[in-house]
């Protein structure tokens, strides 16, 4: 009784994520090695290694490695840095500071099909867009944001939406810390970088932790923002794995091709995952 | 000595400062705001116009043209109904694994984070095929097992570490006191897990109200959450800013208002307790 009662509710929750792990794998695996082509029924048969070898040698996928990691390294620096930038200024009272923290944070609830279209076509259109609008208020050139920097125009989207994550996180962590010590450091003399660096920083370490794994778990499969902006375009400028996987699954029909992509993405995970457990391990065990 | 005002200097710097940062980050949602409020023609007009009379014609129409109740619907049955669902699996196992910690623990809790580091998409082709099979294709269903089963990792680990914060003393307390397990669980551990269940469930509304992938691929004009609604406005060059606008604010405004209200407990719950 004293053993079965604790298994017996861990069960739902481990055999649902077990199937939810194992069916698609042990599928992805089965479709990865045959050939299955949705437009084309009437090829069939085990195609060996067929699929990986196209997936890994397509001119895309190097690209889209390397935009998986620009976009996730990216994103966390710009959301880390701007974020603990945001907590300090506001750390102490002023005027509004409660309103201040609801607009802050909203941009973290808005959908990102609607943070997509809302950059896209508000912001960033060259002729309509804001800011188009503000460029030639300076006299310069408006930038066509999507087609020339169509992963700057991406990872604008993403680190609007996460700041305001990173910035919550780190006020809520910045309330806790030893005022006393605060305190006695600027009685002392202590300039505002060295109470940074020897103070606050170090206060802020296990919350950068847990922003960077959180990030990174939502960051490597950012989808939305790509398919209703860039399309992954122009070319594959702005093509990350996860959409590369759709793109041949969907746009290709190749869900042979596709299934050798998504083990690959398997890998990556584990690999990203590996990662994250030292990490967390170092900072969030107590 | 001089009188200190009331606003020295350095507090009116500061002020200004967190205000410009804030309006900057804000501008942009406070632009759709304003756009959904303009006619279409407005909307693009070049220089961009802050002042105009309201118009409340781009609701109406964003209505009568997509049926926008439809797709709110879904949204909130499938959001609420996977948030309930996730909770009634994910509570059980978190306090199983607070109160009857095992060498394993730590492992379970780390496999099932890993599944979260997969890419939905990487799954997209053996449950689109499972899920026409079993035609469940552009159902409610099959949304609201997607939702559970993709927050559920990250319910149990919030879950996890509200649950371990409860001191277990008490809980023994109440067992010598010859409470038996169901008072122990409604009259002890419930309302001290409240919190952590509100925020817990708090964040996976949050999440799959926002949730992109699997209804964009799985859901069409049937079961279609407003995630889908707000993605058939992409359309090449369709200058419906007004329009686009005004749908994408009535499908974010209610969670942003939600979330403002809940933003303390969302911070407990998204750190997994470990910033307080």
């Amino acid at each position: 009784m004293k053993r079965l009662l604790p298994r017996l509710l861990l069960t739902p929750a481990v055999a649902s994520l077990l199937l939810w792990m194992i069916v698609p794998l042990v599928m992805s695996i089965y479709f990865a090695f045959i050939r299955y082509n949705l437009m084309q029924p009437e090829v069939t048969g085990f195609a060996g290694l067929e699929n990986f070898q196209y997936f890994l040698t397509d001119p895309s996928f190097s690209v889209a490695v390397m935009n998986t990691l620009l976009l996730l390294g990216s994103v966390i620096v710009v959301t880390v840095l701007f974020g603990i930038g945001i907590a300090l200024l506001i750390d102490d009272p002023f005027p509004g500071r409660g309103a201040v923290r609801l607009l802050l944070i909203s941009p973290f609830f808005v959908m990102p099909t609607v943070n997509a279209l809302l950059w896209k076509h508000m912001m960033m259109n060259p002729i309509y867009g804001v800011l188009a609008q503000v460029w030639k208020f300076f006299g310069a050139t408006p930038i066509d944001w999507l087609t020339d920097f169509p992963l700057g125009s991406v990872i604008i989207m993403v680190s609007w939406q996460w700041l305001p994550f990173a910035a919550l996180i780190f006020m809520t962590a910045l309330q806790s810390m030893n005022r006393e010590q605060l305190e006695a450091a600027r009685m002392d003399g202590a300039t505002y970088l060295q109470q940074l660096r020897y103070l606050y920083i170090p206060h802020l370490g296990r919350s950068m932790a847990v922003v960077v794994m959180i990030e990174m778990i939502f960051l490597l499969s950012v989808f939305a923002e790509i398919y209703t902006t860039t399309g992954g375009g122009p070319g594959d400028a702005s093509t990350n794995v996860a959409f590369l996987i759709f793109k041949q699954a969907l746009l290709n029909f190749d869900a042979g091709v596709a299934s050798a992509g998504a083990l690959f993405a398997v890998v990556l995970a584990n690999i990203a995952a590996a990662f994250l457990i030292r990490m967390v391990g170092k900072n969030l065990d107590k | 000595m001089a009188r200190r005002s009331k606003y020295p200097p350095a507090l009116i710097v500061r002020t200004l400062c967190a205000w410009a940062v804030t309006l900057l980050l804000f501008f942009p949602l406070g632009w759709l705001v304003l756009t959904a409020f303009k006619t279409e023609l407005q909307a693009i007009s070049v220089p961009p116009l802050l002042f105009f009379k309201p118009t409340f014609a781009n609701f109406v129409e964003v209505q009568e043209r997509s049926d926008y109740l439809l797709y709110a619907k879904n949204s909130v049955v499938t959001s609420v109904m996977s948030t309930l669902l996730g909770l009634a699996i994910a509570a059980p196992a978190a306090y199983s694994m607070a109160f009857f910690r095992s060498k394993r623990t730590k492992d379970i809790l780390m496999w099932m984070l890993s599944t979260k580091m997969m890419p939905a998409v990487g799954a997209l082709v053996p449950i689109y095929v499972l899920a026409q099979s079993a035609g469940l294709l552009d159902t409610q269903l099959a949304l609201v097992i997607i939702f559970t089963l993709s927050n559920l990792p990250i319910m149990v680990w919030m879950l996890y570490s509200h649950f371990k914060d409860i001191p277990h003393e008490i809980l023994e307390a109440a067992r010598m006191d010859g409470a038996t397990l169901w008072q122990e669980f409604r009259r002890v551990l419930l309302p001290l897990a409240v919190g952590g269940l509100a925020s817990t469930g708090l964040l996976c509304l949050v999440l799959s109200w926002n949730e992109a992938f699997w209804s964009l691929n799985l859901s069409s004009a049937k079961a279609g959450t407003l995630a889908t609604l707000i993605a058939s406005y992409s359309s090449p060059e369709g200058l419906f800013w007004a329009k686009l606008s005004a749908a994408s604010l009535m499908a974010i405004a209610p969670i942003v208002v939600f979330g403002w209200f809940s933003q303390k407990q969302l911070v407990q719950g998204l750190t997994f307790g470990a910033v307080k």
